[in-house]
């Protein structure tokens, strides 16, 4: 059993294991719950996409660093960031069909206090939400790089 | 319209960072289409100035005190024309030069998202978004400096970060005091209620805090420790958009817009920066005979002339402004022309020291000529564009009964003229070190951007042309000395 186990045995103890599997995918959700919220209640994209890189740095804490990078992997981080940003671009810019740039163009924005209420702002929330966890994640990823490379000279 | 100079840029650096890794070709087009398009944008931006006057831009339409605006005026429109023309160029250059470093797509990435920044500094109505946009281009200018990742340069950019930091914490500190004090962040709004309670000791503190700040930015003498390290260390292409635009764009265009524009044009604060200005002109100047690395001297000297233009444009005369932003753009061309060179001679022979070099005029022909135009040029030699503005500045200084700093320009320009005859004569003149035997000319898109650069500074004594005149320069300086009459064209549609 022990000796099973033993090429496994990246990352932290079992237990640390046991209880990222158990809460990675809460912390994932509720990142995504203060991102859509983030025009009712406090947080928004920046504070939810906090949340949602955290979630990804718990996995590469306690499972070690290949498993959280075939999650997500460095290349696609980069994309993504850059998608972020464009998205807030393209929204933004789409608010010449209102007539000025960054305009909440909707017609109609909804009852006020409910989810569909703001227009375009929870749209500019997720674009940001998107950058921020993977600008977060890759930061991570390149101290966690830069760690090992001096660690092998 | 005013938000394509935020959109074309900032949706250029994304692109790249996205598809720039795949294909340099990509990486190539977007860069040279998207400084391309921000120069036509420019020269519009001009036309339309010269046309109807101010233009605000409320983003997402909310009106001026309460919203964002983006403020198009004389002053604006032609510190873009000199900052997307020396983008423009730069990026051309940047084609071949930059051929010799990895991962170039993140070379072009930080020059747009700088670019981006310095766009939105001299387009920004409120005075936080200028701050903004002051740290993109700062933080992406950071990253440039370091771009070859060796000692030397790690360690100018690390100096360059914490001095940087300073600065801005500083500019931060007066924003926040300001903003305590008025209780609005538009510097149309700040600037009237400030004339309705009176400059007293708290826009005193703010000034200084300013002038520290700022004047870091733009590198004036008690300030200027990272300027000499971070431009000799970056890629020269870097090199000439620092020295050429940055140090201008986020440090003397706004100093200049906050206090003739903000605060109002006040004795103790001209005086101030007329003494700085006077200090940074010998300083720079002296400091720059004796450096024996190329860049290093140029670096020294991108000081010594920042140094006139701020004596004066503290003048705060018309004859004054007008011979200080004419420097400016004349500095902006010229000194990029001559990092373009050092990058150049660089590029062929691989080291900058002075001393190893000699006969390389015979090597490198193109090279050669457009760095003696670019020399005679900023030592004030008569056809060129460097002596018009220096004369306009000696005059200004006579006329407004300053004959001590009217002295101390021509005492920097006769020792500019020494050091840059230093240059020529150690570079290109001489026997040739017979390790330099097989260097050949720069490619095409290199000599290409010299060249262009060479044939303004010959031309740049045509802008005296009364009608070329009027149309680029007068607007600006009609900007600067209506003062804080500013807050009235801006609010205008409002008040």
């Amino acid at each position: 059993m022990v000796d099973s186990n033993k090429k496994e045995e990246i990352g932290m103890s079992f237990m640390v294991k046991t209880v990222t599997r158990l809460t990675a995918v809460v912390i994932l959700l509720f990142g995504i719950y203060i991102v859509l919220h983030g025009h009712i209640s406090p947080g928004g994209g920046f504070a939810g996409g906090l949340i949602i890189a955290l979630s990804f740095v718990q996995v590469m804490i306690a499972f070690g660093k290949d498993i959280a990078l075939r999650k997500l992997s460095e290349a696609k981080a980069a994309v993504l960031e850059s998608v972020g940003g464009l998205l807030f671009l393209t929204i933004a810019a789409l608010g010449f069909l209102g007539g000025h740039f960054l305009i909440n163009f909707f017609a109609s924005k909804g009852r006020p206090f409910t989810l569909f209420s703001a227009g375009t702002i929870p749209f500019y929330n997720i674009a940001i939400a998107i950058k921020v966890a993977v600008g977060l994640f890759s930061i991570f990823i390149v101290l966690v790089i830069l760690k090992r490379a001096k660690k092998e000279e | 319209m005013l938000v394509l100079f935020f959109i074309i840029s900032l949706a250029a650096a994304f692109l790249i960072a996205m598809f720039g890794r795949k294909s340099k070709l990509f990486c190539h087009l977007t860069s040279i289409l998207a400084t391309l398009s921000l120069f036509l944008l420019s020269l519009y931006a001009l036309y339309l100035v010269n046309k109807s006057g101010v233009i605000v831009y409320n983003i997402g339409g909310w009106i001026p005190p309460l919203g964002i605006c983006l403020v198009l005026d004389g002053f604006s429109a032609f510190m873009l024309l000199v900052l997307n023309f020396i983008s423009f160029i730069v990026a051309i250059y940047a084609l071949a030069y930059m051929e010799k470093y990895t991962d170039k797509y993140r070379f072009y990435c930080l020059f747009m998202c700088m670019i981006t920044g310095m766009n939105g500094v001299i387009l920004a109505g409120d005075i936080f978004n200028l701050f903004v946009c002051l740290e993109i281009a700062s933080v992406a200018s950071y990253a440039l400096v370091a771009f070859g990742t060796e000692a030397e340069e790690l360690e100018a950019a690390f100096k360059y970060i914490v001095m940087g930091a300073i600065a801005a914490s500083f500019i931060l500190l007066g924003i926040g005091l300001l903003y305590a004090y008025t209780s609005t962040l538009n510097m149309a709004d700040i600037s009237l209620a400030i004339a309705h309670k009176g400059f007293n000791t708290v826009i005193l503190l703010v000034s200084v805090l300013f002038i520290a700040g700022f004047g870091t930015k733009s590198a004036l003498v008690p300030f200027h420790g990272w300027l000499p390290d971070a431009h000799s260390s970056a890629p020269a292409a870097v090199s000439a958009m620092l020295s050429g635009v940055l140090i201008k764009v986020l440090g003397i265009y706004s100093l200049v817009r906050i206090f003739f524009n903000i605060f109002g044009v006040n004795q103790i604060i001209l005086m101030i920066l007329a003494i700085l200005g006077a200090i940074s002109i010998l300083v720079g100047a002296i400091l720059a005979i004796g450096q024996w690395d190329l860049k290093r001297l140029l670096a020294y000297s991108s000081i010594s002339q920042i140094g006139y233009v701020i004596l004066s444009l503290s003048l705060a005369t018309p004859l004054g402004i007008l011979g200080g932003l004419f420097h400016l753009f004349n500095h902006s061309v010229f000194k990029s022309l001559l990092f373009l060179n050092s990058g150049a001679i660089e590029y062929a022979t691989g080291c900058r020291n002075l001393k190893e070099m000699g006969g390389l005029k015979e090597k490198m022909p193109i090279t050669a000529n457009t760095s003696w135009i670019a020399s005679l040029s900023i030592s004030g030699i008569p056809p060129f564009s460097g002596f018009w503005s220096k004369l306009l500045i000696i005059i200004a200084c006579v006329q407004a009964n300053r004959i001590g700093l009217a002295l101390i320009a021509v005492a920097g320009s006769i020792i500019t003229l020494a050091y840059f005859m230093k240059v020529q004569k150690v570079i290109f003149y001489g026997k040739l070190n017979p390790a330099f035997d097989k260097i050949k000319e720069v490619p095409v898109s290199m000599r290409l951007a010299m060249i262009v650069l060479a044939v303004l500074c010959l031309l740049g004594g045509i802008l005296f042309i009364p009608r070329i005149l009027v149309y680029f320069l007068k607007p600006a300086v009609s900007v600067l000395l209506l003062g804080t009459n500013y807050a009235f064209t801006v609010l205008g549609g409002v008040l």
